[in-house]
């Protein structure tokens, strides 16, 4: 199969197999006019399989969200043909607004307009807690 | 220090700086007679609370100052819907400091975003009662004299005991301290308390489910209630709320110089034969709370003495 090159835009490359849908979803691809490609199972000397997207324009991404859902991921930004700028993300220490505490007895099940906030708590295990009622955070990213 | 909301906020020297002022406050009362005059502090609690809202605000009157309040969510805004920022940004234009006890965790943190003054947490749902560690800790300082090399028994609702989870964090941080976990099943200590705090920092423990197992190695036995308001489901409360009753039988292989707290109220897991014993410490933890609130409220509004 055959993706072609593009010229200016973005390369999310390395996303674990089986998750390029989910960052999908979180960034919004779908609303874009310009050409996205979501390549699945690719193969990879590092990972044996891996998910690589392919965004036709540079677009702003944020990179907390994309650390938090997968550190592995690269992002390569393209201009002119050339790779101008390559990231390495890592977990980042607080994540906001991107997953929901599950408590009932948070006060953000109560009061609607809190941004729902995480701290990192163990980067090894990927151990978020709530900031306000220190819960775990949930696994996946509705 | 600007607000209190957990007890981990304190570092070891900021907390023997407050047991220093609350002893000081116990020998010297008249010296702080009028400390906080001309000062409100605002108490908020939308739960019910006897103790600690009368502790704070009896400690606010031994410093000279006012107290303006609510003591349930239905006679405040909050029953109209208000949200808690907006609650305790109106208190904040009224009082020098908040006191605030809600059901919801985290709803203290909240609030020090808008209070624009000094906020107290006075319990958080099953979260926090960093107020309650205070008394705690001015307790075994006063009996113990240290906070080092204790073996601390803690027994009852570990799950939900909010208290339980902050002096356990607090302990933590001294030489040489050991914890007993006395709990049924269903109500041991979370597992965050487990990895996070204990085994993080190499701190020995052990989990059993025998109170009497556990009695002879005890320094101390921090007791505590079963608490009806944080079970969704009365079977389970019914089924579990007798589990541990102290009585002087129990305390037969205990240490002479054993030291036995609770957070009160209790309701029937220390028989009342214990209070006389030499060894019950818990009336007294309520009179260490009000020092310990007062040498508080001083820092927090930074006033010298």
């Amino acid at each position: 199969m055959i993706i072609g090159q593009i010229k200016d835009g973005i390369v999310l490359d390395h996303i674990s197999a089986g998750r390029g849908m989910e960052i999908y979803k979180v960034l919004g691809l779908d609303k874009l006019d310009c050409t996205v490609a979501m390549i699945k199972n690719a193969d990879s000397v590092k990972k044996g399989k891996k998910d690589i997207i392919k965004v036709g324009q540079v677009i702003d991404l944020d990179f907390d969200v994309l650390g938090y859902i997968d550190p592995g991921i690269t992002v390569n930004i393209i201009q002119d043909g050339k790779l101008a700028k390559r990231s390495h993300l890592s977990l980042p220490e607080r994540v906001k607004g991107i997953i929901r505490c599950k408590n009932p007895r948070c006060i953000t099940s109560v009061e609607q307009e809190l941004v729902h906030e995480f701290r990192l708590v163990d980067r090894e295990k990927k151990i978020y807690r709530c900031i306000y009622c220190e819960h775990e955070a949930p696994k996946t990213v509705e | 220090m600007k607000n209190l909301i957990d007890i981990m906020q304190m570092s070891t020297d900021e907390l023997q700086e407050l047991i220093d002022t609350a002893l000081d406050i116990i020998a010297n009362p008249k010296k702080y007679a009028e400390a906080c005059h001309g000062k409100k502090l605002a108490t908020l609690f939308f739960e019910p609370s006897t103790r600690t809202r009368l502790s704070f605000e009896a400690a606010m009157y031994e410093l000279g100052g006012n107290v303006i309040g609510f003591s349930e969510a239905q006679s405040s805004s909050a029953a109209k819907g208000e949200s808690v920022a907006d609650t305790v940004r109106t208190v904040g234009c009224y009082a020098d400091i908040i006191a605030m006890r809600h059901p919801k965790e985290g709803a203290p943190l909240v609030a020090t975003r808008t209070a624009g003054v000094p906020v107290v947490n006075a319990g958080d749902g099953g979260h926090n009662h960093p107020t309650q560690t205070l008394a705690d800790l001015l307790t075994i300082y006063r009996e113990k004299g240290t906070f080092d090399n204790l073996t601390v028994g803690v027994c009852g609702d570990l799950k939900f005991g909010r208290t339980v989870h902050s002096l356990i964090s607090a302990m933590s941080r001294y030489k040489n301290v050991k914890f007993v976990l006395i709990s049924p099943e269903e109500l041991k200590v979370p597992r965050y308390i487990i990895t996070d705090v204990l085994e993080k920092n190499g701190i020995p423990y052990e989990e059993i489910a025998s109170l009497e197992e556990a009695m002879p190695q005890l320094d101390i036995l921090y007791m505590t209630r079963v608490q009806r308001e944080r079970f969704f489901n009365e079977a389970d409360y019914m089924r579990l709320k007798d589990t541990y009753i102290l009585t002087p039988d129990k305390l037969r292989t205990a240490k002479a110089s054993l030291s036995i707290l609770h957070p009160l109220p209790r309701v029937n897991e220390i028989s009342v034969a214990v209070d006389d014993d030499p060894r019950a410490c818990y009336f007294k933890q309520v009179l260490n709370g009000k020092y310990m609130r007062m040498a508080l409220i001083l820092k927090l509004l930074e006033v010298n003495v």
